[in-house]
C-alpha cells in the first residue's frame, strides 16, 4: 500500500498516525507540508529512521524545493521522487491511503 | 457494480472544528447506496465524533451526531474505534453513543456497531481493504 | 423562490425545497403538492409524517432504499415496497415526499 501524508508533523499528527498504522513494506510518500517530516535532527527524525528499517519513505522533489529544503538536510535513506516517480509509486501499489 | 469491494472510511478529525467529519459521514451515506462492503474507523480526534451528549445548539452549528445512529439502516454495521486513541483522550467506551444495527441474518436481533480495537489490529484491518478513504 | 399562502411567505430553493424546515406546516405541503398536480390523501400523509419523524430523530432525509425498508417495518409489507411508494409519489418517493415534508433533498440523491 502507498500512504501519502500532506501535513507537517509539527502541526498535525497525520504522519505519526500513518507511521503507527502502516505495515512493513509500505511505501510512504510525503507531499506538500508533509515533507517537513523528513528533515533530519528534528523531533520527528527518530520516528522516520525507525520506519525506514522496514518501509520506504519518499519526498516529492517540487515540494522540498519550494520550501527551501536541500536534499542534504533529509534523514538518510529518504528517497526523492519527482512527479513521474509519484505516478510510478501510485501505479506500482494496488491501493493508496491519503492521510490528511 | 458486479464485484463488491471492501471500503473503509477512516475518520481522524473532531466533529465541529473542521468540515472533515460531516463530509466524511455524508460520503459514507452516499456510498452506502452502492452496495459495497463498508466499515468505518475512528482514530485520533475522530473518536470525538462518537461522544454522547453533543449539543451544538448554542454554537449555531447543526448537531449531526444523531445521524451516526442511522448508519445501521444504511447497512454500515462495523464502526472500529481505536482503543489507544480513546485512552489518550481520557475516554472510555462508556463515553460513546450506543450505536446498534439490526442483524438481518439473525432474526433482526439488535447488535452493537461499535467495536473497540487496538492500534495494531486496526493496521491489519486497513491492509485488508480494497479502498481506504481518509477524512 | 417562494411559496405564498394567505399572505405568509415560505422561502424555497431553486428546486422547490423549503429553505427553513421549521417553517413547515400542512398548508405548505398541500400547496407544494397542488403545484405538482397531486392531491394528498391519508397514505401520502403517512409517508410525509414518517419522514418528518425520521428527520427529527436522525437529522437526515433517508435514502429511498432506507425509507422503503423502514416504511415496511412500520406500516407493513404492502406499503414497504417501491411500487407502492412510487404510486404515491411518482417523482420519486425520497425526492417528492421529502419536499412536501419540508426536508432537504436526501443525501446522495442527485
Amino acid at each position: 500500500m502507498l500512504h501519502t501524508v500532506n501535513k507537517s508533523p509539527f502541526d498535525k499528527n497525520s504522519l505519526k498516525t500513518c507511521l503507527s498504522h502502516s505495515l512493513k513494506d509500505s511505501d510512504i510518500l510525503l507531499i506538500e507540508d508533509g515533507v517537513y517530516g523528513a528533515i533530519k535532527d528534528s523531533a520527528m527524525s527518530g520516528d522516520i529512521e525507525k520506519a525506514l528499517t522496514d518501509r520506504k519513505i519518499y519526498v516529492l522533489e517540487s515540494d522540498i524545493k519550494a520550501r527551501g529544503i536541500d536534499s542534504s538536510r533529509l534523514v538518510q535513506g529518504v528517497a526523492i521522487v519527482d512527479y513521474g516517480g509519484f505516478v510510478e509509486l501510485a501505479a506500482s501499489n494496488d491501493r493508496v491511503q491519503s492521510w490528511l | 457494480m458486479s464485484t463488491v469491494k471492501k471500503f473503509m472510511y477512516v475518520n481522524r478529525h473532531a466533529p465541529y472544528g473542521s468540515i472533515y467529519a460531516l463530509e466524511g459521514l455524508e460520503v459514507v451515506l452516499i456510498g452506502a447506496a452502492f452496495d459495497q462492503d463498508c466499515c468505518m474507523a475512528f482514530i485520533d480526534d475522530g473518536v470525538f465524533q462518537l461522544v454522547k451528549g453533543q449539543d451544538s445548539s448554542a454554537s449555531g452549528m447543526k448537531n449531526f451526531s444523531p445521524t451516526y445512529r442511522a448508519l445501521g439502516d444504511y447497512e454500515v454495521t462495523r464502526l472500529y474505534v481505536e482503543k489507544e486513541s480513546l485512552m489518550e483522550r481520557g475516554l472510555t467506551k462508556s463515553d460513546l453513543m450506543e450505536l446498534t444495527y439490526e442483524d438481518e441474518d439473525d432474526d433482526w436481533a439488535e447488535k452493537p456497531s461499535i467495536q473497540i480495537v487496538e492500534r495494531s489490529e486496526l493496521g491489519r484491518l486497513m491492509e485488508e481493504q480494497d479502498v481506504l478513504l481518509n477524512f | 423562490m417562494a411559496i405564498e399562502i394567505n399572505g405568509k411567505t415560505y422561502e424555497t430553493d431553486e428546486e422547490g425545497y423549503l429553505a427553513d424546515l421549521n417553517q413547515w406546516d400542512e398548508e405548505v405541503a398541500k400547496k407544494m403538492a397542488e403545484l405538482d398536480d397531486c392531491e394528498l390523501d391519508e397514505n401520502h400523509w403517512q409517508v410525509i409524517n414518517f419522514l418528518r419523524e425520521y428527520y427529527d430523530e436522525y437529522q437526515i432525509a433517508p435514502a429511498v432504499r432506507v425509507l422503503t425498508k423502514a416504511i415496511g417495518k412500520k406500516l407493513g409489507k404492502d406499503k414497504g415496497n417501491s411500487k407502492y411508494l412510487y404510486q404515491l409519489f411518482p417523482y420519486g418517493p425520497a425526492k417528492q415526499a421529502c419536499k412536501y415534508a419540508g426536508l432537504p433533498k436526501p443525501t446522495g440523491c442527485v
